[in-house]
Order: structure tokens, then sequence, then C-alpha cells
């Protein structure tokens, strides 16, 4: 692997007060690979989107794009370097309606003088791109608030391939969907992957991860304790792994 | 039908339609029909209104300003006391009371943005900061009194005496200035980015600004600007009565947030029309002079408009969930 990967983060470490909630993490996500993101919950999984999704910096280490060390300053510098990420609360507004929703912070304007924004244009857009996420949409103007979580997700996704994203974080995409919202939701994630972005996926579900994921790193009190291959590891393994040393297997041992 | 329905202009203007027909039969035959009477709630609602376009953005985009109404009275000081004592130009009072206000903005916006305590709390703690610093001022510079007057001598026959305080057709100029500012600030919701990123901060800024959009920059405009509103109908009002009095705009905050919330806009923000707080101050106007119209007793004023404020409340909110369920 001479190509440099999409994004990396190399041994960073961030504090909130005495609290370390990353220490010393390293993470590289290649082009068209989903790399899964596991860990229990204040693993650090929240922090190190955080960190990628540029919310707030690193105390130490670095974050590269594209090979090129960056400093994000803002969400919206990460958005424009190409790192989209779709957060668990899924970032969109319920009463404002779905076309505003999808061009919030990046809407689309025409002329030289007011600047206006082309309603029209964004709404057209808005339907091409959800109508490929399998949404046929009756009414774009409708709030977002009518739209189904999965639905709600799918909008999401769409937004940030539309606006060029080459990396994708999703933060827990399936753990607010029931299962056949999941399943599709995790389609989605093999499709972005095949179109080349790279894909980090947080979760806690090993049987999600193992579904779509090609690389998994597991995080534990801030640290990545392991790094594993699809081919190298069966979801079992994974679970063990997350569990860190036993307190699943504990329970999952038949009683004697 | 439903998505008639779902503007939510809609409960204000048939509000609006409802009070007025209502004084009609009342009052008709008693002056609330005639030229003059509209021209008095017209009036009414203009000033009201100016201060309640800027209070619904500021609302819409999750925020309060309850230091509007202290804002207007020592905006007026402000400008009439340089034209009168000190012999400055009208247009150059009316400028440094807007370079006062903006600067009264930006600290309430700050506030609120780097303290993260509620809107509500720190620009009640400016309602009587500058309240206070008002009175005292201008007993100060007076000599006890609590006016600056002598503005009309100053200040008759000049240009902006007469954009501001002046008639056309009958209707005073805050009618027109009213109109033009609902105007303009329709459509720089409905039709500009800032005004997409105004929903957005008030929907969630948290998410907005995960999304990109500039929330604490958007808020601490909407502060500057509700300011400046108030200012205007400073002017307007030292221009009208002549003199600058330390209690103008007494109540104007609580009357503003009344007329956006009759007019539709979410107490929670993220959701409003400027439209809607439009026809708001309207019902608001025509209350306020209809009753003196009707013969009953003045006093039934404002129990008439805490009925309305929380008629038109719940009547909003059941038509926001039948439009949500659709």
């Amino acid at each position: 692997m001479s190509e440099a990967p999409a994004i990396e983060v190399r041994r960073v470490s961030k504090s909130f007060g005495h609290v370390a909630a990353l220490r010393d993490a390293s993470l590289r996500a290649p082009k068209a690979t989903v790399t899964c993101l596991l860990g229990d919950n204040g693993a650090g999984k929240s922090t190190l989107i955080k960190l990628l999704s540029g919310v707030f910096p690193p105390d130490e280490g670095a974050v590269l794009v594209g090979g090129r060390e960056v400093s994000f300053r803002s969400p919206r510098h990460a958005l424009d370097s190409g790192v989209s990420t779709v957060f668990q609360d899924l970032a969109t507004i319920p009463l404002m309606s779905i076309v505003r929703n999808f061009f919030l912070g990046r809407e689309p304007t025409r002329g030289a003088g007011l600047r206006l924004v082309d309603w029209g244009r964004a709404e057209t857009i808005t339907r091409d791109a959800l109508a490929e996420m399998g949404i046929s949409l009756r009414d774009a103007s409708q709030p977002v608030g009518t739209l189904s979580g999965g639905e709600r997700q799918s909008l999401a996704i769409a937004r940030a391939l539309h606006f060029g994203a080459s990396v994708l974080i999703l933060d827990e995409p399936t753990s607010a969907l029931g299962v056949r919202e999941a399943a599709n939701a995790l389609r989605h994630v093999q499709r972005v992957r095949d179109q080349g972005l790279a894909v980090i996926l947080i979760t806690h579900n090993v049987a999600h991860a193992h579904a779509v994921g090609d690389n998994f790193v597991v995080l534990d009190r801030g640290a990545v304790v392991a790094e594993r291959e699809r081919e190298e590891v069966t979801s079992q393994e994974l679970q063990e792994l997350m569990a860190g040393g036993g307190a699943m297997e504990e329970l999952l041992k038949p009683v004697p | 039908m439903t998505l008639l329905l779902r503007r939510p202009e809609v409960t204000p203007v048939a509000g609006a339609i409802a009070v007025w027909a209502f004084f009609a039969v009342i009052a008709g035959d008693t002056g609330f029909l005639t030229a003059q009477g509209t021209a008095n709630y017209m009036e009414v609602a203009a000033q009201l209104g100016i201060i309640t376009i800027a209070i619904t953005l500021l609302m819409i985009a999750g925020e309060f300003d309850l230091s509007v109404g202290s804002m207007l009275g020592a905006a007026g000081v402000l400008m009439a006391y340089p034209v009168v004592e000190l012999g400055w130009p009208l247009w150059a009072g009316i400028a440094f009371a807007f370079l006062g206000a903006a600067i009264v903005g930006a600290i309430n916006g700050l506030l609120v943005i780097r303290t993260a305590l509620p809107s509500f709390i720190v620009t009640l703690a400016a309602l009587f900061i500058l309240r206070g610093v008002t009175i005292a001022f201008t007993h100060d510079v007076t000599g006890g009194a609590t006016q600056v007057g002598g503005v009309e001598q100053a200040t008759a026959g000049s240009f902006w005496h007469s954009a501001l305080a002046g008639e056309l057709f009958g209707l005073p100029a805050a009618v027109y200035w009213w109109l033009a500012l609902t105007l303009v600030a329709t459509v720089l919701l409905a039709k500009t980015r800032f005004g997409n990123w105004i929903f957005g901060a008030g929907g969630d800024p948290d998410a907005a600004a995960k999304l990109g959009v500039p929330v604490a920059r958007v808020k601490v405009i909407l502060f500057v600007l509700t300011a400046m509103a108030a200012t205007l109908v400073a002017a307007i009002g030292v221009l009208v009565n002549g003199a600058a009095d330390v209690q103008q705009g007494q109540l104007k905050e609580f009357q503003a947030i009344t007329a956006a919330v009759i007019g539709g806009t979410l107490l929670t923000g993220g959701y409003g029309t400027v439209v809607g707080a439009a026809f708001g101050a309207l019902i608001f106007g025509m209350v306020s002079q209809g009753i003196f119209f009707t013969g009953a007793d003045a006093d039934w004023f404002q129990a008439f408009l805490g009925a309305m404020l929380l008629s038109a409340v719940l009547v909003n909110r059941y038509f926001r969930r039948h439009a949500q369920e659709r």
C-alpha cells in the first residue's frame, strides 16, 4: 500500500480536564475501504470522530488528509477538505424542510448582485440525490420531522456524497434503526465504498461491522487495542476484542 | 387545504380579519372604520411591528431580547441630546444612536455566546442596566428632568424629520418603514443563505454548526439588528413627540414577543415568519386602539390581549401538529 490513506490520524491524544479521552491513538482509512471503529461506550470513539470532523483539535498528534497534515479550524474546514461526517443525531433539523436541510450551510446562489438562493435548483438536486438512495419524495418542502429515521439517515448520507466527500464518517448509523432499515443503511455503506470513498464506520454492533467492514480497529479506554483485517478475524473474535477480554465471554459461556 | 393550513401565516391573518370584523361591528359607527381611526391603529402597529420583525428573526434563531424597550428609551436620549444640547445635525444624532445600538446589540450577543447563559437572563439584565443608565444620565445632564425636549425646534424641516415623522396618503411614515422592512426581512428569510442559517441556528444550533453554519455570528448579527430596530422606532417616536422621554419603550419587549408569537413564531426557536409577525403587530394595534372606540374601559385592553395570545398559541400548535402528521 504505497498510496497515502485518504485520512489518517497519527498518535493523537486528547484530554478533557483530568480525563484522557484518547491516548496515542492511530488510525488509517484507505480509499474504497470500510474501516470499522469498534469500542464500548466511553472507549473514545466519539472523541476521535470529533477530531476527524473538525469539532475540536487534538492535544497531541496529527491528522492527515491524502497524506498531507491538516489542522481543522472548524467543521466547515473539514467539510471543505472532503471529510464529511454523518453524526449519530444526523445533524438534521426537524422543523426545516428537506431541501433547506440538505443545503444548510452550502446553499446554492445565482446571479451576481443579491446572490439569492436558487431553491429551484436546490430542490431538483435534492430529489435526484434522494432518488439515488431509493427515496422518492412527494414534496421536498415538507419538514424533515416527517421522515423516518432511516430516511433521515439516507438524507444525511446523500448530502455528504453530493458535496464531494472523499472520506465519509458514519457515527453509529444503525443504532437507532430497525432491522430492515439497518440492513438498508449497510447497503448504502457498501455502495459508498464502491464509489471509491474511504468510509469510517463507528459502531458497537459487531455483526453490522463484520458484515461490511474491510478493516477493524478496536478502541478501549482511549487507546487502540487491536487492528485486524477482514480475512484474519471472525465476528466472534471481534466481539471478544471489544469486550476487553472476557466480560461477554463470561456471560456467553454455557451454564454447566 | 392541508398545504394552505400548513402556512404559518394563516392563523394571524385569520385572527386579524376576525379582530377587524369584531371592532367594525362593535365600533364601526364610533370611528374605528374612519381614515383617522385606521391611521391610528396602523401607527401603533407599525411602531411595534418594526421591532417585532427583528425580534421574530432573533426568536427564529433561538434567542430572546428583553432589552429592546430599554434600548428604545436609551436610543431616544442618545439621539436627542446631541441634537438639542450640542447642536448636531439630525442625521448625526440618528447615526450616533445607531452606533450606540450596534454596540449594545453586540455586547448582548457576545455575552450570550461567550457565557452560554440563556439570552432571557442576559437581556433581562440589559433591560435594567440600560434603563437605569438612561434615567441617571438624563437626570444628570438636564438637572433633574426625565425628558430631552425641544427636538421639534431643532429639527423641523430637515429631510430625516419628514422621512421618519412625516405622512404620506394619510398614513404616518412609520407604516411605510414597517411595510418595507417586512418585505426585506421576508426576502432575507426565504431567499438568502443568511435566512437559511437563521432557521438552522434556532432549529438545532449544534447540528447547524456541524454543517458549517457560523451560528455565533448569525446570532450576534441578529442582536445588533434588534437593537437597531429599536433605535429606528426611537427616532420615529422622538420626532413625532418632539422629545425623548427616559421611560419611552417600556413593555415594548413583551409586546413584541406577544406579536411575534401571535404571528406564529415558536418560542423555542427554529420556526416563524415575518409576515405572520406583521399581522401579529397589526392585531396588537387594532386591539389597543379599537378598545377606545368601543367606549369600553381601556383597562380591558390587557386582559383582551392576554386571551388573544393564549388562543393564538393554541391554534398555531394545533395546525402545526396537523401539518407534521402528513
